[in-house]
């Protein structure tokens, strides 16, 4: 029969029993309220960890030699812990060594940070990462500068104290006066403000902005590493297919100079953009596993609410079906009836779901560092869910109201 | 022949009612010619509705044969019988039987929708059906906003819509007053006088002195069967 028909009649019933709908559609609605929200969060996640995440930390076409892997998840032994702690720390000479025979073209800078006050004219900014870094960081990074310039070749090779301060530092220290050739005070020692890097931004919002570069080399150093070692060394290339490349190079070069036999592991650890992401890719599959199925129970709930409305429906209105075959409807009229208005009841709680996932999710990226990004696919599989869910909790109801006999159905008060 | 609309030969209809088997019609012959006016008669128990069910095809015989219109129905399948029952049957009711939530428009249009009419040739059909039985101005009100005599009116409408060959109607002024139930007796001899076919099954004598014919069932078998002695002039 005539589905607009069946539709209305859902839609009526919906609006004549606001409440009761609204508890038999609370199943459906939960589930894809849930369905949307995650997925939301979780696309917004793998747009954000991919995007800025892993290249603003890392970089792009980037990799760090470094003693041991720094973005780690789940669990680490003892004997690892120990195991890595054990390893020497990457020298001086293995990065030479290293920027000396590579065949691949690359840029190179080494790398060790601290966390220290700085100061100027009474003012003092906490918590500043000091960077000890060669020249080529900048481009490493993507650091762009708003004023001033650079360290020069021969201020890094000199270990001069010249320094290149984060957005956030110049605005604590001097609050929108100019910052270039100020002295800075790090460690007691004063620093020569040459250049300022334009604003990064927040990640997990944690600010990108409060940090300062200086010359590996300069006297903050011998706080920041010991002598003679560094934390990283940085390695870009110039693009994705040479950085492989880059990256088995550097491992031979590494193993050669450690004289590690075939059967030693690597003592040393190499981290890529693509590394630091291994752990949130493991977080967001489980999600996509667990998030099914929390969704499924959450829908066959809601479906068997649905069925049970549609039943009570069914015979609350046995003498209407009665009517209605005396008319000439046939047992697939009936059906059809039963199973569009149940399809309707439960699209309707999908729809209302989806709005609330929707909104939910916008909630989300406006109350906290998380992002979201609505998935159209998520939008489509909700309402998918919704028809499907009700049909199926409606075909029970609707073939007892086919079934029912005419006579028997008319008598009925 | 092709002048009776109805031929019942020997239909016996029995219930199972637990292990008893109840016999609720023993035999019946009945012809009804085109344009007849039949009053079925008889008191409760006599086996009046269960030959209304079998006459409407909401029922189906445990034996004997039924011809309705050229066709036998007494052996057909479900589906079969529910596009007998849109195509050839016109029911009113004793209670109505509207749908209440639907507006006299929409009721008199159900039929048609079960029976594939367009949506504007529904409108149309069922526009010309309230017209006819004097309920033009009333049909986008709900049945709990038409007083009992418009209610029926809206049942004969539709009841109409699809030019049955039968109209069947099982006490239809029995939840009316007698001046209502005059009215409504009127608008069957109208339709009668147009050339409708009018089967009424009814327990008042009163209302059975309308039809031209009156068949009387007793025990599950007709007692009497003949030309309304008082009765309308065809």
């Amino acid at each position: 029969m005539q589905i607009k028909d069946a539709i209305g009649e859902a839609l009526e019933t919906i609006r004549t029993q606001k409440l009761k709908s609204f508890f038999s559609l609370i199943g459906v609605l939960i589930g894809v309220t849930f369905l949307i929200a995650v997925v939301s969060i979780v696309q917004g996640m793998n747009v954000y960890m991919e995007d800025r995440f892993a290249n603003k930390l890392v970089g792009l076409n980037t990799f760090q030699l470094r003693r041991m892997p720094n973005f780690s998840m789940g669990n680490i032994s003892e004997e690892t812990w120990r195991e890595w702690a054990r390893r020497p720390r990457i020298n001086y000479a293995e990065a030479r060594y290293i920027e000396g025979k590579m065949a691949t073209p690359a840029i190179y800078s080494r790398y060790c940070s601290q966390n220290l006050p700085v100061s100027w004219a009474g003012k003092t900014a906490n918590g500043v990462d000091i960077w000890t870094a060669d020249a080529p960081m900048f481009q490493i990074k993507h650091l762009d500068l708003e004023a001033g310039r650079v360290f020069t070749p021969q201020e890094a090779r000199l270990g001069q104290a010249v320094a290149v301060i984060g957005w956030e530092v110049g605005d604590k220290l001097f609050k929108g006066a100019d910052p270039l050739g100020k002295s800075i005070t790090i460690e007691g020692l004063p620093y020569r403000v040459v250049g300022l890097v334009s604003k990064q931004g927040t990640l997990f919002g944690f600010s990108l902005d409060k940090f300062v570069v200086v010359p590996f080399d300069s006297p903050v150093h011998r706080v920041a590493c010991s002598l003679g070692f560094m934390d990283e060394l940085h390695i870009q290339t110039e693009n994705l297919a040479s950085m492989q490349v880059a990256l088995t190079e550097v491992e031979e070069l590494m193993r050669m100079q450690r004289r590690l036999r075939p059967a030693q592991e690597n003592n040393f650890a190499m981290q890529t953009a693509e590394g630091a992401l291994e752990g949130w890719k493991k977080i967001s599959a489980i999600l996509m596993v667990a998030l099914p199925m929390l969704v499924a129970i959450s829908l066959v709930v809601g479906g068997i609410v649905i069925m049970n409305i549609m039943l009570m429906a069914v015979a609350e209105r046995t003498r209407e079906i009665g009517i209605r075959k005396a008319l000439g409807a046939k047992r697939r009229d009936i059906l059809a009836q039963f199973v569009v208005e149940s399809a309707t009841l439960s699209t309707v709680g999908a729809a209302i779901g989806i709005a609330t996932g929707i909104g939910l999710a916008f909630l989300v990226r406006a109350t906290t560092p998380l992002p979201a990004a609505v998935a159209p696919w998520s939008i489509l599989l909700g309402v998918a869910i919704g028809v499907g869910v009700g049909m199926v909790a409606g075909v029970y109801p609707a073939t007892r109201a086919a079934k029912l006999d005419p006579i028997r159905a008319l008598s009925q008060e | 022949m092709s002048d009776l609309v109805i031929q019942i030969r020997e239909l016996t209809r029995a219930y199972h009612m637990g292990a008893e088997i109840v016999h609720a019609l023993r035999g019946v012959s009945l012809d009804i010619r085109r344009n007849e006016y039949v009053a079925i008669m008889g008191p409760s128990g006599s086996g009046k509705s269960t030959l209304m069910n079998l006459i409407g095809c909401l029922d189906t015989p445990t034996s004997g044969e039924y011809w309705l219109n050229g066709q036998e129905v007494s052996r057909m399948p479900d589906d079969a019988l529910a596009r007998v029952r849109n195509r050839e049957i016109g029911f009113v009711f004793q209670t109505f039987n509207l749908l209440p939530r639907a507006s006299a428009l929409a009721n008199v249009e159900l039929p048609l929708v079960y029976g594939g009419v367009s949506a504007r040739e529904r409108r149309r059909r069922a526009q010309a059906a309230l017209h006819r039985v004097g309920l033009g101005d009333r049909m986008d009100h709900r049945p709990n906003e038409l007083s009992g005599g418009q209610r029926q009116r809206v049942a004969i409408a539709r009841a109409l819509v699809n030019n049955p060959a039968i109209l069947l109607a099982d006490e239809p002024t029995g939840n009316l007053d007698s001046a209502t139930s005059e009215e409504i007796m009127r608008v069957f001899e109208t339709l009668h006088a147009q050339g409708q076919t009018v089967i009424m099954v009814t327990h008042e004598a009163d209302i059975a002195a309308h039809a031209a014919r009156i068949v009387l069932l007793k025990d599950g078998r007709i007692a009497s069967d003949a030309p309304n002695r008082r009765g309308v002039a065809a």
